[in-house]
């Protein structure tokens, strides 16, 4: 099949049976890749009520018909199961060179399924596929583990790894790739670490038919030069996603103290322009990426390397936990990594104890003596840690600020930041409507990748509660994950401005099917009623309650800097939703309707 | 002519090899290009890029004669010719003749300068 890897790779890991299958035909024509196979899969394969943490959830690690080709930022990989953290849907995406790889070794999707009976890695190597024990991995770090996997393997090998926090079952447990590239949300690492899966290697040595050779070419070649005639590039080059950081306080909307403000007073230490002349070492790219914005640092204060900090970890770790020397947080993300932990849901998860601390909701009898502090590096290193080994309060914290609130009680659920159970991203929305739509729409709980809503604030309007913002997340969260089943970066079209109108036809001259862009953003709607329809089936009692924002949004305004005073009205964010399920055609519950769903040929589920 | 590399300014992304696999036999795959890209992970933490200086050491070594220059001067290996000994190989002080085992004869950099347009960070150019 031109353009995928034209296999289904399953491994059960109880039997230790593995197979391959030939990809579908029809798979690849109504679900494109990646996340569209994993949410597909996910929906028609695991049975109805399967625990997260059991052997018949199944992991499913895919490539799309772009990854490993010559398109700008080929290199993403979706990684789908039931979701520890939520109940729900969880797809995360990682970046690096792992998709690649896969279609190489002549592979579009790994299905993992059972748990193993001891710690155990699985090898690939074109056709030669095998389970290994890992025994000697298990307990090791995440960055530890890579390195040592491609000691052992050879470099060519790629590797996606648990650390401590996914084999000791923390819900928001990410898998890591490349040195510092995650696949964060969701728990997917507690996923693996409950199938005693600690890593996968492949190695890849094929090659990618593909349909319209010529053509694909010279499309490729327009691809990139026009990315390197953006005049974005430059700043998107040197800064990456850290060059947010000043913008988001500019607006205020950079997440300080667990939410309180969109404002932190020390942002500019945290600041892109502070980062790149302080520690940023090496620009990291993702398979074929002309624009990385992988940031590579040596942190002279702690002697450590990490990729990184990215927006979300500046965010979440720094300005959330009011860290305000941009090297603590740099040692921070390294500590999260090696770990294992997803640095949003963790950031989040130290802020909310921290406040709770603050409230006297906790006391140090809890904390096993710590006093409990914003912006103190140590305090934020003592969680991360106590997390990850779920010791402690880490026991109760490792389970996400959902289930923490739940279990401390006494109000902390109003400044629980979380939708469907997930910790909420990088952007304080409470004076962005659009933005907060976002995340109380998003399919995997409140993360800001589906929809990136909050410049549409700024243009429109940030008290405007209108249909058209609600027009607006919709459109985006079509065009945003269908990067995600094309496998491919959405970032040279959001930060370098790449025309849309390169997708379709490299996608038509790589895989051969005629697609226009309308066609690909069907597909796109498709995944996202089917996502949604996943959520009603395992999530007893799901409907529109699953989709309010976290109480603090509307309870309570931003304490300080440029939005201080705002806050949506409970009213407000029920209107957002009413406007937002109508056009979606969407009963008043959220549910999609027949009518919708037989548009989407997704009836006869 | 040759080809030559800023290491320092690589962000490993392999767009260049697969332009180079493209060039030299149609096909989308790093492992059939001519240049090399090394990580460093995660110590120290960078991108060594190795690639054809035009030396002509593998000419001077191969036992058949089949090597030859292109008419920008550019050493290519003649598969007509090569008995797939791999001298070159071993004589090649870059480390930059490759083999594959879909080809009996290795391949190297003949300075087409496709990889060049599809450097996102200006690492590569002819000199
Ligand atoms: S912009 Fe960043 S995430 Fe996207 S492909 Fe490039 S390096 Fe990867
Ligand atoms: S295209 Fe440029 S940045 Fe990418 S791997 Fe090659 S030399 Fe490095």
């Amino acid at each position: 099949m031109y353009g995928y890897g034209g296999s289904i790779l399953r491994v059960n890991l109880t039997s230790g049976e593995i197979r391959r299958e030939p990809l579908p035909q029809d798979l690849a024509r109504d679900y494109l890749g990646a996340r569209g196979f994993g949410a597909y899969l996910l929906y028609r394969e695991v049975p109805p009520g399967a625990a997260p943490r059991g052997p018949e959830n199944r992991l499913y690690i895919s490539a799309g018909p772009l990854s490993g080709l010559l398109v700008a930022g080929a290199g993403k990989c979706d990684i789908t199961t039931k979701s520890p953290l939520t109940g729900g849907y969880a797809g995360a995406s990682v970046g690096g060179l792992l998709s690649a790889e896969l279609k190489y070794a002549g592979i579009d999707v790994i299905a993992i399924e059972g748990r193993a009976p001891r710690p155990t890695y699985l090898y690939i190597d074109d056709d030669r596929v095998e389970l290994r024990d890992a025994t000697a991995y298990w307990g090791k770090g995440s960055l530890t583990t890579e390195k040592a996997l491609k000691e052992a393997l050879g470099e060519s090998f790629q590797i996606a790894t648990i650390g401590p926090a996914g084999e000791s079952g923390v819900a928001y447990a990410c898998i890591s790739h490349d040195f510092g590239r995650q696949a964060g949300r969701g728990g997917v690492g507690a996923v693996m670490g409950a199938k005693n899966l600690k890593a996968v290697a492949v190695r890849g040595t094929r090659s990618i038919p593909v349909a319209q050779l010529e053509r694909y070419r010279e499309l490729a070649r327009a691809m990139y030069a026009a990315c390197k005639a953006a005049p974005g590039l430059e700043a998107w080059q040197k800064y990456g996603t850290a060059g947010v950081t000043t913008w988001a306080n500019e607006i205020g909307a950079f997440p300080t103290r667990n939410f309180r403000s969109g404002f932190f007073e020390d942002h500019s230490n945290l600041s892109g322009e502070t980062m790149r002349s302080t520690i940023v070492v090496t620009d990291k790219a993702c398979f074929g990426c002309p624009s990385p914005c992988g940031k590579y640092s040596f942190v002279r204060k702690y002697g450590v390397r990490v990729e990184g900090p990215e927006y979300e970890t500046t965010a979440l770790i720094g300005g959330n936990c009011a860290l305000s020397d941009i090297e603590d947080v740099a040692y921070a993300n390294h500590v999260c990594d090696e770990l294992g932990l997803d640095t949003i849901s963790a950031g989040n998860a130290v802020a909310f104890a921290i406040e709770c601390y603050e409230h006297g909701i906790i006391s140090k009898a809890d904390t096993g003596g710590l006093e409990l502090r914003f912006g103190d590096v140590d305090v934020v290193c003592a969680l991360l840690r106590q997390i990850a080994a779920r010791e402690g309060l880490g026991a109760v914290l490792g389970l996400g600020v959902r289930h923490a609130a739940a279990t401390f009680g006494r109000g902390s659920e109003a400044f629980a930041m979380q939708v469907k159970g997930m910790e909420m991203s990088g952007y304080e929305s409470r004076h962005a409507p659009s933005m907060l739509l976002s995340y109380m729409t998003c399919d995997v709980g409140a993360h800001h990748n589906r929809s990136w809503a909050i410049t549409y604030d700024i243009t429109r309007g940030r008290d405007a509660v209108t249909p058209d913002k609600a027009a607006k997340v919709i459109e985006l969260q079509h065009i945003r994950p269908l990067f995600d089943c094309l496998g491919a970066c959405r970032l040279q079209w959001v930060e370098l401005g790449l025309d849309l109108g390169h997708y379709a036809p490299i996608v038509e001259a790589i895989t051969g099917l005629p697609r226009t862009w309308d066609d690909l953003l069907t597909i796109s709607e498709r995944v996202w009623n089917l996502t949604r329809l996943y959520w009603f089936r395992e999530v007893p009692g799901f409907g529109r309650a699953w989709d309010a924002p976290p109480p603090r949004t509307y309870l309570e305004p931003v304490e300080t800097g440029p939005t201080a005073g705002k806050r949506i009205s409970r009213e407000d964010a029920e209107r957002l939703l009413d406007m937002y399920y109508e056009q979606r055609g969407w009963d008043h519950d959220g549910r999609p309707t027949p009518a919708k769903l037989a548009q989407l040929g997704l009836a006869a589920l | 002519m040759h080809l030559h590399a800023e290491s320092a300014r690589c962000s490993g992304c392999r767009a260049c090899q697969l332009a180079c696999s493209l060039h030299l036999f149609g096909e989308n795959n790093p492992k059939k290009s001519a240049l090399a890209i090394v990580p460093h992970f995660p110590d120290p933490g960078t991108f060594e890029v190795r690639v054809c200086t035009q030396c002509g050491a593998c000419a001077d070594a191969c036992p058949t004669g089949a090597i030859l220059q292109n008419e920008h001067g550019a050493y290519y290996i003649n598969a007509g010719e090569c008995t797939g000994c791999l001298t070159c190989v071993e004589a090649c002080p870059e480390q930059v003749i490759f083999t594959h085992a879909d080809r009996e004869a290795p391949f190297m950099c003949d300075a087409c300068g496709d990889c060049i347009a599809v450097c996102g960070m200006d690492v590569l150019s002819l000199r």
